[in-house]
């Protein structure tokens, strides 16, 4: 089978020694494991995130993702370009379907983009690698790849908000999306039935707002701990972080005992496939994640 | 009050809701709220709000226009995009709300010292120097917002986060001379002052 191949955007978060690192480490591993190709496109930049929009304005949003996406056109005709970040693909799917349908804006973004010496043409689609992994690759190619089924263990699949809003992934509901709980069977693991899995983590206003932003971490910490999970598991790396970073936090300020590891799922595909912990980046835990380290170390 | 701001009121005297269809982002879908309250019940940080979307979109046809871009409202959107898939006349609702926060803070009516709007912009500038976010810099940034003694109290409450994500590898302390970068700077910086030229031309901002 020759190798699928896509123009990729990883995204600030996930550069080396940045705070998804790790995240990208496991991502190698399945590429790896199911034939996919991620060619970097070369000098991405930052897509503004879901902050941006307080001093950037709509045109400027609009004009760093779409350099993102003429970068990948130029550099790699032909290819979907994916991101693992959802804000990452939100932001390049969100300009890519606004500058095809809008000549006028395309236009005006265009005449930005001249500046930088490119031009979109309004062609390149931006996916998610999850949608990869479920539409190109397929559950059965994934499940075929495990040797070291993850037995025994209970996930709260957390889906969070920007991989299931407002595109999320086709055929999965906003409200009660199925996919990740389903990623997490087809690992050998159990995905635990919670109330919590699409709850927002308050995002970057974990920042701004730390005590609103910690209030829902809490909220979808104690469900997972009360549906009896053993860890949580999430697609996105503000979920990982916010959910993982401020669980001290919230022990500290309101005398709670939460210490619940959150991977990626990534990480656990990379440890049902045989990689080692290294691999699928456990080292990258703040709360170790001791039963799947166990099942590495096998 | 800003040169925009005055002129914005001399242009559209009592239509506001003729000014934010023009000038913020979707702001023609306003006219197209039917006021059922259900972006308010699905909002995450509801309960914070001053004014939920669904009350914004009435002051602003009701020509609210002090009361819509002095509210700290807008800026209390997690972006989770919950409003945007449960609206049942689809409004991009989130967008709206983005378009408004940046309106007013170009506008110069965003409340002083509202934490979102000036980690918001910590972001953009943070970003915008070498294309690529450094995770280090904007921390440090939003800890020394208030000042040097607030800063070294905020990184003291933090350290140990700090630490830990050093250990993990998933912060680098070099980053604080450069860390990862853009080759082509310049051309992003030129593509960004031509993109908010066009964009305050539009609006009426320049």
């Amino acid at each position: 089978m020759s190798k699928k191949q896509y123009a990729f955007y990883p995204g600030c978060s996930s550069q080396k020694k940045a705070s998804a690192d790790n995240f990208l480490r496991s991502i190698d591993v399945v590429c790896d494991k199911l034939d996919v190709q991620l060619n970097e496109i070369p000098d991405w930049n930052c897509c503004g995130a879901s902050i941006g929009y307080g001093e950037g304005g709509e045109l400027p949003r609009l004009a760093l993702s779409a350099r993102n996406l003429a970068l990948a056109e130029t550099n790699f005709a032909g290819q979907d370009m994916v991101s693992v970040c959802p804000a990452c693909w939100l932001a390049s799917r969100e300009t890519a379907e606004r500058l095809h349908e809008n000549s006028s804006l395309l236009a005006e973004t265009n005449e930005a983009l001249k500046e930088a010496g490119l031009t979109f043409k309004g062609e390149t689609k931006a996916r998610h690698f999850v949608e990869v992994l479920i539409e190109d690759i397929g559950w059965d190619a994934m499940k075929q790849q495990v040797v070291k089924p993850l037995d025994g263990l209970k996930f709260a699949g957390y889906v969070g908000c920007q991989t299931n809003r407002p595109f999320g992934i086709v055929g999965e509901s906003f409200e009660n999306p199925l996919y990740l709980d389903k990623m997490i069977e087809t690992v050998g693991a159990e995905p635990v039935k919670y109330d919590q899995k699409v709850t927002c983590c308050g995002g970057a206003l974990a920042f701004s707002e730390p005590d609103k932003a910690q209030k829902q971490i809490r909220d979808i910490v104690e469900s997972a701990y009360d549906h009896g999970a053993d860890m949580i598991v999430t697609p996105c790396q503000l979920c990982q972080a916010n959910v993982e970073i401020y669980q001290s936090e919230i022990n500290k300020k309101q005398g709670t005992k939460f210490n619940m590891p959150v991977v990626y799922y990534s990480q656990l595909m990379t440890l049902a496939y045989g990689g080692s912990a290294q691999q699928a980046g456990l080292d990258g835990q703040l709360i170790k994640a001791d039963k799947l380290e166990k099942i590495a170390g096998k | 009050m800003t040169t925009a701001n005055q002129n914005a009121v001399a242009k559209y005297k009592n239509n506001f809701l003729k000014e934010v269809e023009a000038n913020v982002e979707d702001g023609h879908w306003v006219k197209m709220c039917m006021q059922c309250g259900v972006c308010a019940g699905s909002c995450p940080l509801g309960p914070h709000w001053e004014h939920s979307p669904q009350k914004i979109f009435m002051m602003i046809r009701a020509g609210k226009r002090e009361e819509v871009l002095k509210s700290d409202s807008m800026w209390m959107c997690t972006s989770c995009y919950n409003c945007i898939v449960r609206c049942p006349r689809k409004l991009p609702i989130t967008h709206i709300m983005h378009g408004l926060a940046n309106y007013s803070h170009r506008l110069g009516l965003a409340p002083q010292g509202q934490p979102t709007r000036e980690i918001a912009k910590l972001f953009w500038d943070n970003i915008v120097k070498t294309g690529r976010v450094n995770e280090l810099t904007f921390s440090l940034a939003m800890y020394f917002k208030d000042g040097f003694g607030q800063g070294i109290k905020n990184a003291m409450a933090m350290q140990g986060i700090g630490l830990g994500l050093m250990k993990a590898k998933r912060l680098n302390p070099m980053e604080i001379l450069g860390g990862h970068s853009c080759k082509d700077k310049s051309g992003i910086h030129k593509m960004l002052a031509k993109a908010r030229e066009i964009e305050d031309r539009r609006k009426g901002l320049a």
